[in-house]
């Protein structure tokens, strides 16, 4: 039980289903997800996961078909109300992706972006500053400062990775949601990516999804298991890990199923 | 024997051969079978070898005596003549064997003719009948003759399977290279007739004369047969057109393409796409028509009631149609690289709080736009070569103007101009024609490979 | 002040955004329905002046076949224009004065015998007779009749003159005038009269044409299309035939006839305007399109089927015959008839090669004289009389139509029989 009691609830999700067309995804989930915490959502292939962590930045509405039901409340207001406008919803909502993906445009501009948009930083000058201090906090600094006009998409697989976390933490969110981050690099830029999770916990909330059970078990706080769109367990880590209250999330965790 | 009875005689000979090799087979097969004796290949194989042996042969023959008869026939009546009347000038004897061969196919009266020149048709007439029988009579013996050794090799242990696929793959390869004969064919008349036609103008009067007036060459004698070929009129008329077309079918072709793969809902796109592909399939004559009978009266009035002078041939008009014709080719090519754009990046900018107008913008678009140069790229190329609405709806004038509202003539106009009706091969006309061909040729193969290569690359960042 | 933390300034700049968000997405949908538009005018414009092509004026004449004009030994060689027109003079006995008489014939069609001559050559019992039949007035007449010549302008500015009003309104109020279907488009030639010009002639062109293209272009296509894709090793050859197809595919089509004026022409002195040399040239053109739908239906093939059957035993060639081409065979014709559709709709080339010929009877061979559809409705749209603007439109809506019918055709094949890998 580690400082569960101290931290405020950041995220609230009540009865959240969700649907792709007529077949239903997720069966009415509720979860609380805590302030400068990381918590991992784990479970098998189909489990939902994803789909939920889209729920919290409104990824979902992008989908042709796709609809949401229940509430979720950031800071105790549903982003789901009419009062929301999306677009703001998701500057304080970053989200990486499963696979890097850069824009076709330079390093610069990819992590200048998001703060362009949203006329975060009218002067030249704050936008340097802006993106000096997203590149540095994402750990590519010292990688990339000499050649900030380069392609993004000439980097490697793992310094990709961490320009869309720059590029994401950019526009200053208060959430940053993963979607498998590291699934398609290489052990030891996970392990890099691993360690700047473990640092931007500090200044935001962190909602991961993985396959890797070691990974969640690393980097995370809290850990929800999803099973078939239903919410099967939830506490913290390693409380899950040693001794899981559901016989489900033991058989997943210990490889039974999966 | 008319050539498609025979072709299609020579059909049913093979399909006979086959049916009876096989039964062939299958007889000997079953009298051997007792002694032990395993049959190599199936039935079908043996069927084949036999169909093969009693078509290939005569089908070459076929085509080669098609191809090579008109010249011998010809020949011989350029005998036949000189031996009836043997003081006739070299010019003079081909008038007359066209004529010849005019009054044979009836395109000349009657009264039109004289003797010798009925005599020259029935001997035409006599000679061709003489080659069709020959021809008729050569194709069927080879093809019983290769239907008879074909089914003489015929034997349980024959490996015809092998043999018919040696065939197949060498009947394959001609196919294939079909392609290659094609192309050079194309570079090698081009060439040679622009060749023949720069010993009568210079090549630099063509490519930079200002001027272009052919005059109307019947004959390669005749006085002032040859005019001033100056292209740049025809090249400036074909790029106006050519630009106006693009204004209208770029932005039109591409935000439709945008609308349709960003925006639109299941239905509009399953009603919409198949309109855009109508516009596609129609025939490029019925464009023309619709500029030259409908939209260019239509301007030309519109613009007399606000005061302006259009031509009634007026390069607006043409453009604008060929816009039209060009919109639902941007559009489906341009679909094609916006949907092969990966929907990661949508997203990722999408999760940065971009509008669908700023993805779209700043980074579907600039992701997509060498895919989308190559689609205007082969736009362009087909333009300057599209034919029958400039034919229909510009003009044959070759005026040298930057008024969109005039008449301007392009490239394909004048190609058709000059070949067609009777005109002596040989002319400065006719092989200006040819010379205007190349330049079309050139300047569409370098678009091509320009568009090909650009998408090229855009396919390899993304695959 | 411009600070991000000022919800104001949020506010202003959303609004902002989402302003060019409606925009953007306005410029989308008027592209789109643009196009819409542009075809819906087209077509309908085509179709609304094609209308009084499928129509004809016929006047009710009461023919005497007498031994006059036609002898029943010769029943080919009767004067049955005379007849006609003794039939319609019956109508007018006022009129006598020769330059009178001549200007009364002028309102009936060149072609207003045709009828009576073959019913007579068909049964010469005929002959002694009378029959009452229907006659096609001149394409003016006909024109005035359906209100497109406005017979309220001065004489001066109209082609009908005043005395044939009077004519055509006398034969109006004894009610022999009656509009039928006409069906000459269909089964005419050409002719310089609009009212007896059909599509006959062009339409068996066209198919003598597509016939000579299809057999030429089918087998080669797919063969070359099956050695590329499953057959032939990867060298600098196979490299230059790939480069040579996807050029080929993008000549302009004028370029072909050049191709064809020069080698099948003027080389090898095949016959000009016949559809041997049309379908060849066609065929040349449609060759890189069947090639390439052919590879995409080969390729769209998942390699699990090769290899099982290879596993079984089979040798190359009998995967290709028994396995590949079967399931690629909805592909293959799907992209052949869109080819060929293409094909049927080309004028360029044929112009170069002479099959723009002015045709009145069927072509009996690939090697006759013929001309196609599209170049039979280029020539119509360049004449100058009235009527023939119908004509065109009638000839453009019956190649559309045709058209629409085979590439339904290919989609049918396309969604019939496709299979998802």
């Amino acid at each position: 039980m580690v400082n569960s009691e101290a931290s405020e609830v950041k995220i609230k999700a009540r009865e959240v289903t969700v649907h792709y067309g007529e077949a239903r995804a997720l069966h009415g989930i509720d979860l609380d997800l805590n302030a400068n915490e990381v918590t991992a959502l784990i479970g098998p292939s189909g489990c939902g996961k994803s789909t939920f962590l889209r729920c919290i930045n409104r990824m979902n509405d992008v989908i042709e078909g796709c609809r949401v039901g229940g509430a979720v409340s950031i800071d105790d207001q549903n982003i789901y109300s009419d009062e929301i406008d999306v677009v703001e919803l998701r500057a304080r909502v970053g989200m990486v992706f499963q696979k890097p993906n850069p824009f076709p445009k330079s390093i610069y501009d990819n992590v200048a972006y998001g703060p362009r948009i949203h006329g975060m930083a009218p002067s030249r000058a704050q936008l340097d500053a802006v993106v000096e201090a997203s590149l540095k906090r994402a750990g590519l600094w010292e990688e990339v400062k000499d050649r900030l006009d380069a392609p993004g998409t000439g980097l490697s697989g793992g310094q990709q990775q961490r320009l869309c976390i720059a590029r994401a933490i950019a526009v200053n969110p208060a959430i940053v949601l993963m979607d498998e981050p590291c699934s398609a690099l290489d052990p030891i830029a996970t392990a890099v990516i691993e360690e700047l999770i473990e640092e931007l916990r500090r200044d935001y909330t962190i909602v991961i999804v993985t396959h890797s059970m070691q990974q969640a078990a690393r980097i995370s706080q809290r850990t929800a298991y999803f099973h078939l769109g239903n919410l099967v367990e939830h506490g913290p880590t390693q409380a899950i890990f040693t001794k899981p209250e559901n016989q489900q999330t033991e058989a997943y965790i210990s490889g039974k199923i999966g | 024997m008319s050539l498609s009875f025979l072709f299609f005689c020579l059909l049913g000979l093979g399909i006979f051969s086959f049916l009876f090799g096989r039964r062939r087979i299958r007889a000997l097969s079953a009298a051997s079978a007792t002694q032990g004796i395993k049959q190599h290949s199936r039935d079908i194989y043996h069927g084949s070898f036999v169909a093969v042996c009693a078509v290939l042969v005569p089908l070459v023959a076929l085509l080669a005596w098609t191809g090579v008869s008109p010249l011998i026939i010809d020949a011989m009546l350029e005998d036949f003549l000189r031996s009836q009347s043997p003081d006739l000038s070299v010019g003079e004897l081909g008038v007359l064997m066209a004529k010849v061969k005019a009054y044979y196919v009836g395109s000349l009266p009657n009264s039109f003719a004289n003797d010798l020149m009925r005599d020259g048709s029935d001997y035409f007439a006599a000679m061709v009948d003489n080659s069709a029988m020959a021809r008729a009579t050569i194709v069927i013996l080879l093809s019983v003759s290769g239907a008879a050794y074909g089914l003489r090799l015929l034997a349980p242990r024959f490996t015809a399977r092998p043999m018919v696929e040696q065939i197949f793959e060498y009947v394959m390869i001609a196919a294939s290279a079909i392609a290659i004969l094609t192309t050079i064919g194309i570079v090698l008349s081009l060439i040679f007739e622009t060749i023949r036609f720069f010993d009568k103008v210079p090549f630099l009067e063509f490519l930079f004369g200002l001027s272009w007036s052919p005059q109307i060459a019947i004959r390669e004698d005749q006085v002032g047969g040859s005019g001033t070929f100056g292209a740049i009129p025809l090249f400036a008329g074909t790029l106006m057109i050519t630009f106006i077309a693009m204004l209208v079918a770029v932005p039109v072709g591409l935000m439709s393409a945008v609308y349709l793969s960003e925006y639109a809902n299941p239905r509009l796109r399953g009603i919409a796409k198949p309109a855009i592909e109508i516009l596609a399939g129609i025939p490029t004559v019925v464009y023309g028509f619709f500029a030259a009978l409908m939209v260019a009266p239509f301007l030309r009035d519109s613009g007399a009631e606000i005061g302006l002078t259009l031509s009634s041939e007026s390069a607006l008009a043409a453009g604008l149609v060929m816009g039209i014709m060009i919109i639902p080719f941007i559009s489906s090519l341009s679909d094609d690289v916006i949907n092969a754009v990966p929907q990661t990046l949508r997203d990722g900018a999408a999760a940065l709080g971009a509008t669908q107008s700023e993805t779209i913008r700043q980074v579907v678009l600039p992701a997509a736009l060498p895919g989308i140069v190559s689609a205007i790229l082969l736009a362009i190329s087909r333009a300057i070569g599209e034919t029958m609405i400039v034919v229909m709806a510009a003009g044959v004038a070759a005026n040298l103007t930057a008024n969109p509202f005039e008449s301007v003539t392009t490239v394909t106009v004048q190609i058709v101009m000059l070949l067609v009706g009777d005109q002596e091969f040989d002319s400065a006309k006719t092989l200006a024609a040819f010379a205007l061909g190349l330049v079309l040729f050139f300047i569409t193969l370098m678009l091509n490979v320009l568009a090909l290569y650009v998408v090229n690359r855009f396919r390899e960042q993304y695959d | 002040m411009t600070d991000y933390s000022d919800p104001q300034y949020r506010a202003a700049r959303l609004k902002k955004r989402y302003r060019a968000e409606r925009r953007f997405r306005a410029y989308g949908l008027a592209a789109v329905l643009s196009a819409a538009l542009i075809l819906v005018f087209l077509l309908s414009s085509i179709i609304y002046s094609s209308l009084p092509a499928f129509s004809h004026h016929h006047v009710r004449l009461d023919i005497e076949v007498s031994s006059d004009y036609v002898s029943a030994e010769a029943p080919a060689d009767g004067n049955y224009l005379g007849m006609v027109r003794a039939a319609l003079r019956q109508q007018f006995p006022e009129v006598t004065a020769r330059s009178d008489k001549r200007a009364l014939y002028q309102i009936l069609s060149i072609g207003a015998y045709d009828d009576i001559q073959k019913r007579v050559i068909a049964d010469p019992s005929l002959i002694g007779s009378t029959m009452s039949l229907y006659v096609p007035l001149s394409d003016d007449i006909d024109l005035m009749l359906k209100g497109l010549i406005d017979r309220n302008l001065p004489e001066s500015e109209r082609i009908v003159s005043d005395r044939d009003l009077q004519f055509v309104d006398k034969l109006l109020s004894e009610e022999r005038i009656r509009s039928q279907f006409a069906i000459a488009l269909f089964t005419n030639g050409d002719s310089r009269e609009p009212e007896m010009a059909g599509i006959r002639g062009a339409l068996s062109g066209s198919l003598l044409t597509l016939v000579v293209t299809l057999i030429v272009s089918f087998p080669l296509g797919v063969l070359a299309a099956i050695y590329l894709e499953e057959v032939a090793p990867k060298n600098r050859f196979t490299a230059l035939i790939e480069v040579n197809i996807n050029n080929l595919a993008a000549v302009p089509s004028i370029v072909y006839g050049l191709l064809g004026l020069a080698v099948f022409i003027n080389f090898f002195s095949m016959p000009r305007s016949a559809p041997l040399v049309g379908g060849l040239v066609l065929a040349l053109m449609t060759l890189p399109t069947i090639i390439i739908a052919t590879r995409a239906a080969l390729s769209a093939i998942p390699p699990s089927i090769r290899e099982a059957a290879m596993g079984v035993g089979a040798s190359r060639f009998q995967v290709i015959m028994h396995h590949v081409l079967p399931l690629a065979m909805p592909g293959i014709l799907t992209g052949t008839i869109i080819g060929l559709a293409q094909a049927a709709g080309e004028t360029a080339p044929l112009l170069m090669i002479g099959m723009m010929a002015f045709i009145v009877d069927v072509p009996g061979d690939v090697t006759a004289k013929a001309t196609v559809l599209p170049a039979q409705i280029y020539m119509w749209a360049n004449n100058p009389e009235r009527a023939f603007v119908a004509r065109t439109s009638a000839g453009i809506v019956i190649l559309l139509t045709l058209l629409l019918v085979v590439n339904a055709t290919a989609i049918y094949f396309r969604r019939r029989f496709e299979k998802r890998w």
